[in-house]
């Protein structure tokens, strides 16, 4: 869908970190989570390209009047780090932005059965907080966010009042264990007996140490990557990743926005920066 | 008053309006069909196409500048028999015409894949890529000297019956002088411009923005020098001329027209808006009924220096 959306909200949650609330034909509901979406913040040509971020939930609101019909939505979790998403922290109820959306594929759910382990960093958290919605009826879940320090730990009240498990930790020991969110997480893949599943979202490193620790332990691992995306729609192949029989005389690149943005960590090479993110 | 004409002619191919999609920014066109459509715009051009699949260069390939971008792809693409195979079923669905850019290593690169192009019913016209700056043998060794461009676009013309638009690139002294050699060669058609080639600093890591270092500039930044050398080509050169180079409005591609291009190819403005081409052909068109233009091609060349 191409649409014109206009805010609803738009809250700092944590310094440098804030989550807008937009309107959005019927559709959104629809969306994966996992997929994207991408946002013209203002008209003309400064941005010139539309930003791409992650669907943080969807849903109906209703408008303060009387016999008002029940709006869709969807929100957007985004962290302050360049000139597109300066622009949109500075945007105000009733200011409109432009949307692409849905975009790309989202997270296989697996069974009901299996235990989901999400593990987050920073904004990552943004498509795991959707997913967990879709999770928590059918399937246990538990939750590890990361950061640097406590401000960085993002959404722990929202996980938590879906009844999740969470678990913390931070580089500083300002919340949570001291440490990286990746040893508090092997702590229960190394668990005997449940079959389980994970799903990351976050800074590379991250992603690398989960894809090697599921790797060791057998256990399925999909990640929502980032990249710098012109598109959004598979045509410019800007937004490359390395794939896994990657090397400099064959290589094997898979397009985010199209192929992605979430694989199976077996899909992508993780011996290396995956991904170059530049504000 | 009546509805005004917007078509326009190119070598043989009649596009319902000026109004074209640039090679490389609009995939293999079926990526934006949900977004627009396609039987509203003048042409499609596909992404470029070489002989064998090619897998591009590291990232990051994008970087984006003030008006513009910088783009460092290094002609990713499926290659011809995927091309044949995949795209060109949903290709035929359309009815407006599909122009195929392609490139190749050598000059008898060029010239298999013309051959090969010239007999799929479904292209109505190729466009040769001599002006890629982002690989080492992607065309633009062959687009910065007149002798080679010469040499390329011969072999293409020996190869091929169908319309043949060369793509020239920017980056050279006088631009003039090689759209004259591909004219001579036998081109009937001049696109331009390609990007230029430019590059974007990280000062905090002190590396280049792009992994391939210099890049392609495109997008509304480059409109000036794009106008620029359209008057200079068109003026000097007898070929239909299409004009390419920051087009976001109806504005930037009537002014095209005036400058002396028959047409113009929508490229970076597709990132901005996936509909961006339909709605600069609506607006032309609004354009022409509201100054009372009964043609379009009233105002090619229609310049007052």
């Amino acid at each position: 869908m191409h649409f014109k959306s206009v805010v609803v909200s738009n809250l700092e949650i944590s310094p440098g970190y804030r989550r807008i609330r937009l309107t959005a034909p019927r559709g959104i509901m629809e969306a994966k989570p996992g997929q994207f979406v991408m946002v013209k913040v203002r008209d003309g040509v400064d941005p010139l390209l539309r930003r791409p971020f992650c669907i943080y939930d969807v849903g109906t609101f209703s408008l303060e009047y009387p016999d008002t019909p029940r709006r869709y939505y969807l929100e957007i979790l985004y962290k302050v780090v360049g000139k597109g998403t300066s622009i949109l922290s500075y945007l105000h109820e009733r200011d409109s932005v432009d949307i692409l959306a849905p975009l790309g594929n989202g997270f296989t759910i697996g069974e009901p059965g299996e235990e989901k382990l999400l593990v987050g960093g920073g904004f990552g958290l943004a498509p795991l907080y959707f997913l967990a919605r879709r999770l928590v009826d059918a399937s246990p879940v538990k939750v590890f966010i990361g950061g640097r320090r406590k401000e960085d730990v993002l959404c722990v009240t929202e996980f938590e009042q879906l009844g999740i498990d969470t678990y913390v930790a931070t580089d500083d020991g300002t919340l949570g264990a001291r440490g990286l969110v990746t040893e508090v997480l092997e702590e229960h893949l190394s668990l005997e007996g449940k079959r389980r599943a994970v799903f990351a979202c976050g800074p590379e490193p991250m992603l690398r140490a989960v894809a090697r620790m599921c790797a060791k332990y057998g256990i399925r691992c999909q990640v929502a990557v980032e990249a710098t995306m012109a598109c959004g729609l598979g045509a410019c192949l800007g937004c490359v990743v390395k794939g896994a029989s990657h090397d400099e005389k064959a290589p094997d690149y898979r397009c985010v926005c199209k192929e992605g943005p979430v694989f199976d960590t077996t899909e992508l090479l993780w011996d290396e920066a995956v991904n170059e993110v530049r504000p | 008053m009546r509805k005004p004409d917007l078509s326009v002619n190119l070598a043989g191919i009649t596009l319902r309006n000026p109004v074209m999609t640039a090679s490389g920014t609009f995939g293999y066109g079926e990526e934006f069909s949900e977004y627009l459509d396609l039987e509203k715009i003048g042409a499609i051009i596909t992404k470029g196409l070489s002989l064998r699949p090619r897998a591009g260069n590291p990232m990051p390939r994008i970087v984006e500048t003030p008006g513009g971008m910088l783009n460092a792809i290094g002609l990713q693409n499926v290659g011809i028999d995927a091309f044949i195979e995949k795209k060109v079923p949903f290709l035929r669905t359309i009815s407006t015409p599909v122009i195929v850019n392609f490139f190749g290593n050598t000059v008898e690169e060029y010239a298999d894949l013309a051959a090969r192009l010239d007999a799929v019913p479904e292209v109505a016209g190729v466009e040769v890529n001599i002006s890629c700056p982002n690989v080492k043998h992607g065309g633009i060794v062959f687009g910065t000297d007149p002798k080679a461009a010469s040499s390329v676009v011969g072999a293409v013309r020996r190869a091929t019956t169908k319309p043949l638009i060369v793509k020239l690139s920017p980056n050279v002294t006088d631009i003039v002088e090689m759209a004259q050699a591909c004219a001579e060669a036998g081109a009937d058609v001049l696109s331009l411009i390609n990007t230029i080639t430019g590059m974007a600093i990280d000062l905090k890591s002190r590396r280049p923005a792009l992994a391939n270092v210099t890049g392609g500039l495109s997008g509304p930044a480059v409109k000036p020098v794009a106008l620029r050398m359209v008057w200079q080509v068109s003026r000097a050169v007898k070929l239909p001329v299409i004009g390419i180079g920051g087009i976001a409005t109806a504005t930037d591609a009537l002014e095209f027209l005036v400058a002396g291009a028959t047409a113009v190819q929508v490229g970076t403005a597709n990132f901005m808006a996936p509909d961006a081409s339909q709605r600069i052909a609506e607006d032309m068109e609004r354009y022409l009924r509201e100054n009372g233009i009964a043609d379009v091609k009233e105002l090619i060349g229609s310049l007052r220096v």
